[in-house]
């Protein structure tokens, strides 16, 4: 019954948004009546909003029912079947319901349903008709992904007659990650679709000014915020499930999630030039179009099957196809729509180059080499395989090209804050550069001195400890408890990038990796640590059993343990490294147990990772700067309406 | 600001350029199959220093003598390596001139290894940070590349050398000579 209730919701929903298109465009087409006369017409516009809200409603029923399919283990609905089995832990029952393909872009649909009613229930500030065009706008893009589900990737499908179990879930995917990552990031990618609902909203209405950036800032702020704690959950999640000791991999998964992230860092900084100095109008549209077309874009790589990945969960160009369509009617649309239109917003004000907006502007530039790097290393072997050439692209070119463009990009990061809006003077900039400067070169010279690092490192770690100076640079001489928390929001999140900077930096300087065949009771060297292999036992889980190594690491006279883990798993049958990590506050120690050969040696890999966490430290700090700055906004606002209102009194 | 019309349309072009390649891309599902880039290529220059006493380390040069040549990635740490070795042994008879690049090892591990399981190698190349492996083209150890009298690749073997892999590699070796 469940699976039914479930499909019937989500029709329900598809087709209430299709009723919030018409609705909307409809209510857009309303010709004003003329001045003085009463306007007695039936006003349809007032159900935009209520629609919006129930759609959204819908189709978390639909995926409510879909959880509850999975957690009942109802084994004659087909993606139960096949990703899901009896034995398995309720949590991963649970979170397998977005471990496979139709149930994720159920989940992709339910966060896009939400993010609608949320616009409808909380945007007060927008203009009446720029609010029903975007309403309008998400309504038409969840119409399209809700005929997806239905049409060709019904997660509600039954087979009959049942089988007695399931296949089980991918055990790379048996995590409590599963239960954290999907969602999280998928509120930040999903998310981001307000972003582009609004810009076509504006762009229809001709409404691109201050008051719809003010509007649009909180929306693009929030799903930032769920999209970097989403990369930063996802990338310490790779880091200990997959146990290769790497914390990014350049997947084209993982670019599928960093491109928007990316292009919302761009609008999250061009969107308050537009809000508080009234430039960047075109520019801050263009943006919010391509933040959540890179979400579509990495949507459908992924789910298209066109590249291979753990995250590629059924490969069917069908779907690929479906998708594509899709992708080619909204992007193409709102780019053609942004072509036709933005021409016809007035120009904002201009500035000088040596300016806060100067700096924003480069900022925005800069991360739009690299998301553009990103996208053609990403699509290039897509490309180069549609002309019959094989290559594939990884690591050492987006090393080598995203590298340099993010620590020019980290350099002017450092100096925007301390730079005056509108129009500031060289030298000035640089005499309140100076702490930083210093920092930077100090902490150059020491590496220089006392350690042998590659070059990109080296600069990573000079170029943090400046940012993170400059980071704070902003309150000093300020009284703390008066500063704005917006500000506090701003220096948060730039400290966390100096942060995250330094452990990636760090991690990549100065690992240190051990790879021995070691016998029981044989001392191994791994950076400050000696770790023995006291022994081997078996271990038996809920729906595994593995061999489970006994090391001992010392360091100093402290001694601890570790126990990592060769998994099997009976449903499906595979293999797993469950890697066992000791965290120090000046490192970890990653062992992974490998194979035994003959005569009773193990395969041991050990790595020494100084300061690594500060990755995943950084990347909450970020979030959490954002999430400052999204709550001072909200109650700067309050105060400013209590004030008017007092006002009015 | 001075753009221009047209240039609005920029994006969209940008766009549909993209939406092209993409979709030939699913229309022609890319070969998944792996094949060596490397072969029909000269080996990179390198230069790797000794690191079992009493053996010469591995140069390019070494590979450019006239004479085709194995050049075997291994590691002491490498069990596969071990499964390995006798075949290497084999080959080392039937007169296959053997060169070893060791990835990312320790000499005292090394010397164990090779009291162990033998030793084919007439030079021992150490790679510290496995770059030498990289540039061949190689992810994972072990591998063997067939390098002709030039010092050009013709054939590579990805994982452990079996039993049976023995004649088509010293075939491949003999037919170079």
């Amino acid at each position: 019954m469940m699976a039914e209730a479930g499909l019937a919701a989500l029709w329900f929903a598809a087709a209430l948004a299709a009723l919030q298109l018409v609705v909307a465009a409809l209510g857009l087409r309303r010709r004003p009546v003329p001045d003085g006369a009463d306007d007695t017409r039936v006003d349809i516009r007032g159900a935009v909003r209520p629609v919006a809200i129930v759609q959204g409603l819908m189709v978390l029923v639909a995926m409510a029912m879909l959880i509850g399919v999975f957690l009942g283990s109802d084994m004659s609905v087909r993606v139960v079947i096949e990703n899901s089995h009896s034995a398995k832990p309720w949590i991963y029952k649970f979170a397998g319901a977005w471990g496979n393909h139709e149930g994720s872009m159920l989940l992709w649909v339910t966060i896009l349903g939400l993010a609608g009613g949320a616009v409808a229930i909380f945007e007060r500030r927008l203009d009446q008709r720029t609010l029903i065009a975007t309403l309008g706008a998400q309504a038409g893009i969840a119409l399209g992904f809700y005929a997806f589900l239905l049409f060709s990737s019904n997660p509600f499908d039954r087979v009959s007659p049942a089988p007695r179990d399931g296949l089980g879930l991918n055990p790379l995917l048996q995590d409590p990650g599963l239960a954290f990552h999907p969602p999280t990031l998928y509120i930040g990618y999903v998310g981001i679709s307000v972003a582009f609902s609004f810009a076509v909203g504006a762009l229809i209405t001709r409404d691109v000014g201050p008051a719809f950036a003010r509007a649009m800032r909180p929306w693009v702020l929030g799903a930032w915020i769920f999209l970097t704690l989403g990369i930063t959950a996802g990338s310490y999640w790779a880091y200990y499930e997959l146990g290769w000791g790497g914390w990014w991999f350049w997947d084209p998964v993982e670019n599928a999630s960093l491109m928007p992230w990316l292009a919302a860092t761009a609008l999250l900084h061009s969107v308050t030039v537009l809000a508080t100095r009234d430039g960047l109008r075109a520019w801050t549209v263009m943006l919010a179009v391509v933040a959540f077309s890179m979400s579509m874009i990495g949507t459908f790589l992924v789910r298209s099957g066109i590249l291979t990945s753990v995250h590629a969960f059924a490969v069917d160009p069908k779907r690929g196809a479906f998708i594509l369509v899709l992708l080619a009617l909204y992007i193409g649309g709102a780019l053609a729509l942004f072509a036709a239109r933005v021409g016809t917003v007035r120009a904002g004000n201009v500035f000088d180059f040596v300016s806060r907006e100067g700096a924003l502007v480069a900022n925005n530039l800069l991360l739009s080499v690299i998301l553009g790097v990103v996208l053609i290393g990403t699509l290039y072997p897509i490309g180069a395989g549609a002309f019959g050439v094989q290559l594939s692209i990884g690591a050492p070119f987006f090393d080598k090209t995203v590298g340099p463009i993010a620590l020019i990009l980290v350099a002017i990061m450092a100096a925007g804050p301390l730079i005056r809006w509108r129009r500031d003077k060289a030298d000035a900039i640089v005499a309140r550069m100076t702490w930083p400067i210093a920092a930077t070169f100090f902490t150059g010279a020491g590496l220089f001195v006392f350690t042998d690092t590659g070059v990109l490192p080296f600069l990573g770690l000079s170029l943090a400890t400046g940012l993170a100076v400059a980071s704070v640079a902003p309150l000093w001489g300020r009284n703390w408890r008066r500063t704005p928390m917006v500000t506090y929001g701003m220096v948060i999140a730039h400290l966390g990038i100096a942060v995250s900077l330094a452990g990636m930096a760090s991690d990549s300087a100065f690992t240190r990796e051990t790879l021995v065949a070691a016998r029981v009771g044989q001392p191994v060297n791994a950076g400050p640590y000696v770790v023995r292999l006291d022994g081997i036992t078996p271990v038996v889980g809920e729906n595994w059993s593995a061999l489970e190594a006994h090391l001992s690491a010392t360091r100093g006279v402290h001694t601890v343990t570790l126990a990592p883990q060769a998994r099997y798993f009976a449903n499906p049958v595979t293999a797993t490294n469950e890697s066992a990590i000791l965290t120090t506050w000046d490192g970890q120690l990653y062992t992974v147990l490998g194979q035994p050969d003959t005569d009773g040696r193990w395969q041991l890999r050990l790595w020494w990772k100084p300061f690594v966490t500060l990755i995943w430290f950084g990347g909450a700090l970020i979030a959490l700067g954002g999430a400052l700055s999204l709550v001072g906004r909200w109650r700067r606002e309050r105060r400013v309406a209590a004030r008017q209102e007092g006002a009015w009194a | 600001m001075g753009v221009k019309r047209w240039m609005l349309w920029v994006p969209l072009a940008l766009f549909a350029g993209l939406f092209v390649v993409v979709a030939i891309g699913l229309i022609k599902p890319a070969d998944r199959t792996i094949r060596s880039a490397m072969i029909g290529q000269p080996v990179p220059d390198f230069a790797l220093s000794a690191i079992v006493p009493g053996k010469p380390g591995l140069d390019a040069a070494a590979l450019r003598t006239g004479t085709p040549h194995l050049v075997n990635v291994f590691a002491s740490w490498c069990l596969p390596c071990i499964a390995e070795a006798p075949q290497l042994m084999r080959l080392k008879t039937m007169g296959v001139p053997i060169e070893g690049i060791a990835v990312r090892d320790k000499a005292a591990d090394l010397q164990a290894f090779l009291q162990r399981n033998g030793d084919p190698y007439d030079h021992v190349g150490d790679d510290k940070r496995s770059a030498v492996q990289v540039s061949l083209g190689s992810s994972g150890v072990p591998e063997s590349f067939v390098v002709d009298g030039e010092g050009v690749i013709v054939l590579q073997h990805v994982g452990d050398i079996r039993d049976d892999d023995v004649d088509a590699i010293a075939a491949a070796v003999r037919g170079e000579r």
